[in-house]
């Protein structure tokens, strides 16, 4: 072989061998993750060097077979039918030997050149059982090469024995499955036909077999080449004939059993029977009434960890983003350039990577949840729930997730075996109330329903009736879109394993960096969007000139200070060092009030709560000191702080009077005014609609908006004057504000969101489905709601 | 021996695996895992909702769901189920 060309590898085995493991080992850092064309199923390929030899490995996706039964199987098999790998490693769990061998027996088959690592001899050894490697590679016809993934031992002697055969080139050694009597006359006869076609490219003797199997996409394949029509006809007499005799769904599975337990007995010296202390663990972990208490226990770690933990980086990350904003905001002098840069495109980085933290701690998680093999228990477990809304025991991960934040519950729902399942989790986790709708739902309450008592009831029914709609779309997508055959959830409860550090952290990389190319660019690109849609046009008419009016507030102040100081005998401040020292300490003892307020957060409950935190005492706490210091002075600088904090209060003012017609007149305002008819029947009026513009960037982006359209100054943490506002506003009643919490309950999901179920479903198609079905859900359960409460009087 | 359903064997009972009934994805899956006629089989818990249940075949450890396991017949020893 020639030694520039790159040698190509396909590692194939069972789900749980520790092929990741080993592929890990292998290929270190140098990987990359992609998806098969068309489908969900993720392509992992990474690279090698051994003795100057370039050797590329495909992970191929973990299958117990390689019938047509699943995708994942399908395409294992054809990358090694259609790509034709120089080799395939099959990873065989030592400790699991006789199953394992079940697929050992189909990838011999194959007609590539096999070379198997026989991972977890220690686990293996540790039970007592012994293997004649010698004697198994014979029976399979292959080199057997031992291996302790988690302890990386065997690799450079897995690549050596990889060389070896490379050199060989294309000689097949590879033992043969006797299929029995009465099958292996009708191999022969078929074999031959193909033999003689010479068109095929398919290995014969497994084509063979697969014809006579009746496998449907090999069937298909087979049809669309030229000059078959006769062997597919033969197929069929020779499946005529054996009908009577042989089961023929079962007897070929059964035979390769059959082969499997024969290289299973000959190479097996001492079989292990120890009772290990993974089934210790288990009694435990599954306790019959620990189980559940104990599985709760641990969901609600892994939730309060991603989400509360998850949220201090969070800040400090959109501080960060907070202060690179306010310095580049000061540099650069271009107005349109200035908003592009500080709110666009800053704001858009900032909301990509404000979902990292949590995706490396999800990702933590449910590496340590999936290595460990807790996962298989969890969901044997829950299953029982989980199925009655026709999901899976490990859909309850994904969903509980949900609460947290959408972004982490769709990926966790990856893993997820099932395609069905997972497309169905998918779409289903979206509908959870993730944290980021809270703030529109305190807003609300607070504003309508924080004086009635009935505040909490309001959030829970909320809460409730997003957790029944995600049962509703799962139940009734389970019933159309995917439905068909029944998925087994026959499901393989491997042993507990202690996970690899490496493991873990390539995961977390790997899933961080997957986000990033490919959901963070949608995301950044649909942030930018929105800003565009709120921003511009840049030049709106102004019911009068802002800049001029500012200029006037200074003047105003500028000259009753000067009043003031003339009426003192002082020429101007600067003359007077002390007074001027008085005042300066006056502002800063405010500011620093100011920024105190801020940081603190203000809980508001209800209108009254507003109100007393609106009225604040008329000069800060600290004033009193400086009074104490020296009252005459004290007395002087007043009344030239007074004037300042009215000017600023005017200029304050006038700056959200600016925003808020900015905003009214921006693209964002036109599609709120084009599409207010439609809303109307909901109660919401033109003001909202752009409101559920801007939410499409992030739900709590809600708040913010309502905030500057009312030209109110407030956030999600400081909502006093809003609460004020809005229970004052005559376009909004408690019928209103109901309609609009389910709405923002229901509505399409986040552009975040969009992007990850995009990623994940591999599929535009899916993602606009997910928006449509909120939208249609969100109009049809607020609508039902906003005239059930207007019947009940809550219209006023 | 008396032949029964895998679903109506107690836990700690075994026995060998008679005939698989049904058709389709559920009945390859099982083969796929050993479920073959001929091989031994264990029940090993009920999950504490009642179902699914585990099974031990070929020194797997494997879950299956009440409604698969009624289509697994098994032959055990004498009377115990």
């Amino acid at each position: 072989m020639d030694n520039a060309a790159t040698i190509k590898i396909a590692l194939a085995g069972n789900p749980n061998c520790g092929k990741t493991t080993i592929f890990n080992n292998i290929t270190g850092a140098k990987q990359h993750v992609g998806n098969y064309p068309g489908v969900t199923v993720e392509k992992k390929e990474g690279r090698c060097t051994y003795e100057n030899n370039s050797l590329l490995f495909v992970d191929l996706p973990g299958t117990y077979s390689l019938t047509a039964r699943s995708l994942d199987e399908v395409v294992a098999r054809n990358v090694i039918i259609n790509e034709k790998p120089d080799i395939i490693v099959n990873v065989l769990d030592a400790s699991n030997l006789e199953r394992n061998l079940y697929l050992a027996a189909q990838i011999v088959e194959l007609g590539r050149p096999v070379v198997i690592g026989l991972n977890m001899m220690d686990i293996a050894e540790r039970m007592g059982a012994k293997i004649d490697l010698e004697k198994l590679g014979k029976k399979l016809g292959a080199t057997v090469v031992p291996l302790v993934g988690s302890k990386n031992v065997g690799t450079t002697e897995l690549l050596r024995a990889v060389m070896e055969v490379a050199k060989k080139g294309e000689v097949i050694e590879n033992a043969e499955v006797d299929y029995g009597p009465e099958l292996e006359p009708a191999i022969r006869s078929l074999s031959d036909m193909i033999q003689k076609n010479g068109s095929i490219q398919y290995p014969v003797r497994w084509l063979a077999v697969k014809l006579l199997e009746n496998d449907p996409d090999v069937l298909n394949k087979v049809r669309v080449i030229e000059g078959t029509e006769p062997i597919v006809a033969m197929a069929q007499t020779l499946r005529d004939s054996l009908k009577n005799k042989v089961d023929l769904e079962f007897c070929f599975a059964e035979y390769r059993h059959r082969f499997a337990v024969d290289a299973y007995n000959a190479s097996i010296v001492r079989t292990g029977s120890n009772d290990t202390l993974s089934d210790k663990i288990d009694r435990v972990l599954t306790h019959r009434i620990l189980g559940i208490p104990i599985f709760l226990g641990l969901m609600w770690l892994m939730f309060t960890s991603v989400i509360d933990l998850g949220a201090y980086p969070q800040d400090w990350l959109d501080q960060g983003f907070g202060m690179l904003g306010d310095y580049l905001g000061s540099v650069i002098t271009n107005d349109q350039l200035r908003s592009l840069i500080v709110d666009g495109v800053i704001g858009g980085v900032g909301a990509v990577l404000s979902f990292v933290p949590l995706i490396i701690i999800l990702y933590f998680f449910i590496s340590l949840i999936e290595d460990t093999g807790y996962m298989a228990r969890a969901a044997f477990l829950i299953d029982r729930i989980m199925r009655a809304c026709g999901l899976h025991g490990k859909s309850f991960i994904p969903m509980i997730l949900g609460f947290g934040c959408n972004v982490p519950g769709i990926m966790a729902a990856r893993t997820l075996d099932n395609e069905k399942d997972r497309m169905v989790t998918i779409l289903a986790c979206p509908f959870m109330s993730c944290g980021a709708r809270l703030p529109v739902y305190t807003l609300f309450i607070a504003a309508f329903f924080g004086a009635t008592g009935y505040g909490g009831t309001v959030l829970t029914a909320i809460y409730i009736l997003g957790i029944l709609v995600s049962i509703g779309v799962a139940i009734v997508l389970r019933k159309t879109a995917f439905k068909g055959e029944t998925e087994p959830f026959v499901m393989e409860l491997p042993p507990y394993h202690i996970p690899t550090i490496k493991g873990v952290l390539m995961h977390m990389w790997e899933r961080t960096v997957l986000y990033l190319k490919k959901a963070g660019t949608i995301i950044l690109g649909a942030s930018i969007l929105v800003w565009f849609l709120t921003a511009y046009p840049m030049d709106v008419e102004y019911s009068q000139d802002f800049d001029a009016a500012r200029d006037q507030v200074t003047e105003t102040m500028e000259m009753e200070q000067a009043a003031i100081l003339q009426s003192y005998g002082v020429q101007s401040l600067e003359d007077d060092a002390a007074l001027n020292t008085m005042y300066e300490s006056m502002i800063t003892t405010a500011d620093a009030d100011a920024e105190a307020a801020d940081a603190e957060e203000q809980d508001v409950s209800d209108v009254a709560q507003a109100q007393a935190l609106e009225e604040k005492p008329e000069y800060p706490a600290g004033f009193a000191d400086l009074q104490a210091s020296n009252p005459t002075l004290y007395a002087q600088a007043l009344p030239l702080f007074d004037a300042k904090v009215k000017a600023d209060d005017a200029t304050a003012a006038l700056d959200d009077q600016q925003n808020s017609e900015k905003l009214s007149q921006s693209y964002a305002a036109r599609l709120g005014h084009f599409v207010e008819p439609v809303i109307a029947p909901l109660g919401f009026d033109w003001k909202i609609g752009v409101g559920l513009v801007a939410c499409t960037a992030a739900k709590e982006v809600m708040v913010s908006t309502l905030a500057t359209i009312y030209s109110v100054e407030a956030d999600d943490t400081h909502e006093a004057s809003l609460v004020t506002y809005l229970a004052n506003d005559n376009s909004f009643n408690p019928a209103v504000a109901l309609s609009l919490m389910i709405f923002s309950l229901l509505y399409m999901p986040c552009v975040a969101s969009l992007a990850v179920i995009k990623r994940e479903t591999n599929s535009w198609k899916w993602m606009f489905f997910s928006m449509g079905l909120g939208v249609v859900l969100a109009y049809v359960f607020a609508f039902a709601v906003y005239h059930l409460a207007l019947l009940a009087g809550l219209g006023a | 021996m008396s032949v029964v359903k895998l679903a109506d064997m107690k836990v700690g009972a075994s026995g060998v695996v008679e005939a698989l009934a049904g058709h389709g994805n559920i009945q390859h899956r099982l083969v796929d895992m050993g479920v073959v006629k001929g091989t031994h089989i264990t029940v090993v818990k009920v999950a504490p909702l009642g179902d699914p249940v585990e099974i031990k075949v070929k020194g797997t450890e494997l879950a299956l769901r009440k409604n698969e396991a009624a289509m697994i017949s098994v032959a055990v020893e004498g009377g115990r189920q």
